[in-house]
């Protein structure tokens, strides 16, 4: 079992269980739901931004299914709740990089701190779209409340 | 390869068979591989990989197209191969049409049905026609290639779509099919094997019945011929769909059955070249069936495969490959019921089922299950296993299945529970 220890890292599992964010947001400036067709993955990720617009306040979600996706989304929140968006459109980019990586490389700790427990599992092709789901969910997110200046 | 691996579960099928699969002879992280995935697709036998082969060595060639001595050689071959495939599931040759795999058969019949209600084709085509008031039935228990094709031609029609519903362990019984189908039913489709729960349908009977109302019956066989003796004609059915895949044969091609008449009268859905008797500028008339049906360069190498699976199952013989997996089905139902905190889906321990079983591990989602197994070299399918409706209507989202074959060994069944009572450990849920 030595082999599943690089996929499921403790902080892995750690977050599949504590998921952070999980909860609907009350007045969300931006949802998205994303589905994971072939095994019915799904998220719904609600965003609010500060006064300024220019910092995510807060994050909740709502989902269904594997450790890999929950826990990615659990590692999400904590990361991105409360950054800059600038910041966080560097996050989704450097999660979404490692996650392309197959495994190669170094992560970057820097940036993606704790999270880069997650690149073990670009190694297994079929978990990587896992890893995905909540941060493509947020990046739809950040660029639908972008876009709406209607914001108060 | 040790013998204990190749050990047969009951002597009915030869231990050496396994020989015949190179590819079950190979290890999955670091674990010599248990292939539990045979529902999903199954391993081609040596015999079949070289027929395929020596056809294009030595007798490929434009079948059906043109009159040189070596059409008539690859276009004999292609024929046999219907024969063989024919004999093997009861039917006449006229009765068997190509098609790209069993999905594609259904639809064949479904698209087929939506041009003669659209007005497509002579008076032959009146039984195809359907309009508002009549009804399509099919079963909550539906693979979506045997559902969605349905939809489509409710929605192009104006019929209704109604459906056979299953009880909590996702099987129906004939007195359920009673009580939707109906004078306004016009078609009845269902699977004949359920690839979810492994649950045999009552199919003599629906048929029966749905002939009783003059309905036309539809049976998707995708995971009954692989299996055991099946015979479309003394079940009655009037079309039947399976997948060579699923039978130690290759990809790409499947089989629509049809009773001749049937076939005769229904339009294809698919024209073009090979399909026809005479075509002016403004139409065409098409030829009987089956050619009436394969528009186009057919998968030949392909048919001429699928019938060498046929004759490998024919050569261990059905009633005992039946007979094989007969005894890994109560195996497996055994095996896994055992498992603590998992919960089997399907017919219950005792009653019959085919040689499947799919699982739910409360608290570890169906792909961390899947994973786990194939770290210990245990390969099987993970998700809704295109049956969403039944997933939804079981209360599951996903599950995991383990599914045998000819090759499958007791020993393997055993390693799938033993790895499957460690999951929830692994993953810290319940005790
Ligand atoms: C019951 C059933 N019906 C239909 C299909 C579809 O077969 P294919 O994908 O080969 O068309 C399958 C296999 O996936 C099946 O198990």
């Amino acid at each position: 079992m030595s082999d599943l220890s690089g996929l499921y890292q403790e902080l892995i599992l750690d977050h599949s269980r504590r998921r952070l964010g999980d909860g609907e947001l009350a007045e969300p400036h931006a949802t998205h739901h994303e589905l994971n067709p072939t095994c019915g993955d799904e998220i719904t990720m609600g965003i609010r931004l500060d006064a300024s617009g220019t910092v995510l306040d807060e994050i909740g979600w709502t989902g269904d299914g594997c450790s890999i996706s929950m826990a990615s989304a659990s590692a999400l929140t904590e990361l991105a709740a409360g950054a800059e968006l600038e910041r966080v459109r560097e996050l989704i980019d450097g999660f979404r990089t490692m996650m392309r990586s197959q495994g190669a490389g170094e992560a970057d700790e820097e940036l993606l701190g704790d999270a880069i427990a997650f690149h073990g599992v670009s190694k297994y092709v079929m978990r990587v779209k896992c890893a995905m789901l909540a941060w493509v969910a947020l990046e739809a997110c950040v660029a639908a409340a972008s876009a709406d200046d209607s914001r108060s | 390869m040790t013998l204990d691996r190749t050990t047969t579960i009951d002597g009915l099928l030869p231990t050496d068979l396994r020989r015949d699969f190179p590819y079950l002879d190979q290890e999955l992280n670091g674990h010599p591989l248990a292939y539990l995935d045979s529902g999903a697709t199954a391993q081609r036998p040596i015999a079949v990989l070289d027929a395929e082969r020596a056809y294009l060595e030595h007798a490929n060639a434009a079948v059906h197209r043109g009159a040189s001595t070596l059409v008539g050689t690859s276009t004999t071959a292609f024929e046999e191969a219907r024969e063989t495939v024919a004999r093997f599931v009861g039917a006449g040759s006229r009765e068997i049409v190509w098609a790209s795999n069993a999905t594609d058969a259904i639809n064949m019949v479904a698209l087929g049905m939506a041009d003669a209600s659209a007005g497509i084709g002579g008076p032959e085509t009146e039984i195809f026609r359907l309009g508002a008031g009549d009804e399509i039935v099919v079963t909550e228990a539906e693979h979506h290639a045997d559902l969605i094709p349905w939809q489509r031609l409710a929605a192009k029609t104006g019929a209704t779509l109604r459906f056979i519903p299953v009880n909590d362990h996702g099987t129906w019984s004939i007195d359920d099919a009673a009580s939707v189908i109906g004078p306004r039913t016009r078609l009845v489709a269902f699977g004949h094997v359920s690839n979810v729960t492994g649950f045999l349908a009552p199919a003599a009977e629906v048929v029966e019945l749905a002939h009783r109302h003059d309905a036309l019956v539809m049976l998707d066989a995708c995971q009954s011929v692989p299996h055991r003796p099946v015979d479309f004609a003394e079940l009655g059915v009037d079309f039947a769909a399976f997948s060579a895949h699923k039978m130690l044969g290759p990809t790409g091609i499947g089989v629509l059955y049809g009773r001749e008449h049937l076939l005769d009268a229904l339009p294809p859905a698919r024209t073009g070249g090979s399909t026809i008797t005479t075509v002016t500028m403004e139409s065409a008339s098409f030829l009987p069936a089956p050619q009436r049906f394969e528009a186009g360069t057919q998968p030949v190498s392909q048919a001429i495969a699928l019938a060498e699976a046929v004759r490998y199952l024919d050569g261990l013989g059905m009633q005992r490959v039946h007979a094989h997996e007969e005894a890994l089905a109560g195996l497996l139902v055994d095996e896994t019921s055992r498992v603590a905190g998992v919960r089997l889906v399907g017919p219950p321990p005792g009653s019959p089922r085919a040689a499947l079983v799919s699982v739910d591990v409360p608290g570890v989602h169906a792909h961390d299950v899947g994973q786990f197994l194939d770290s210990q070299g245990i390969a099987v399918r993970v998700g809704h296993h295109c049956a969403q409706p039944l997933h939804r209507r079981l209360g599951l989202r996903a599950t995991t299945r383990a599914s045998a074959y000819v090759y499958t060994t007791a020993d393997e069944v055993r390693r799938f529970a033993a790895a499957l009572a460690e999951v929830r450990g692994f993953f810290g849920v319940g005790a």
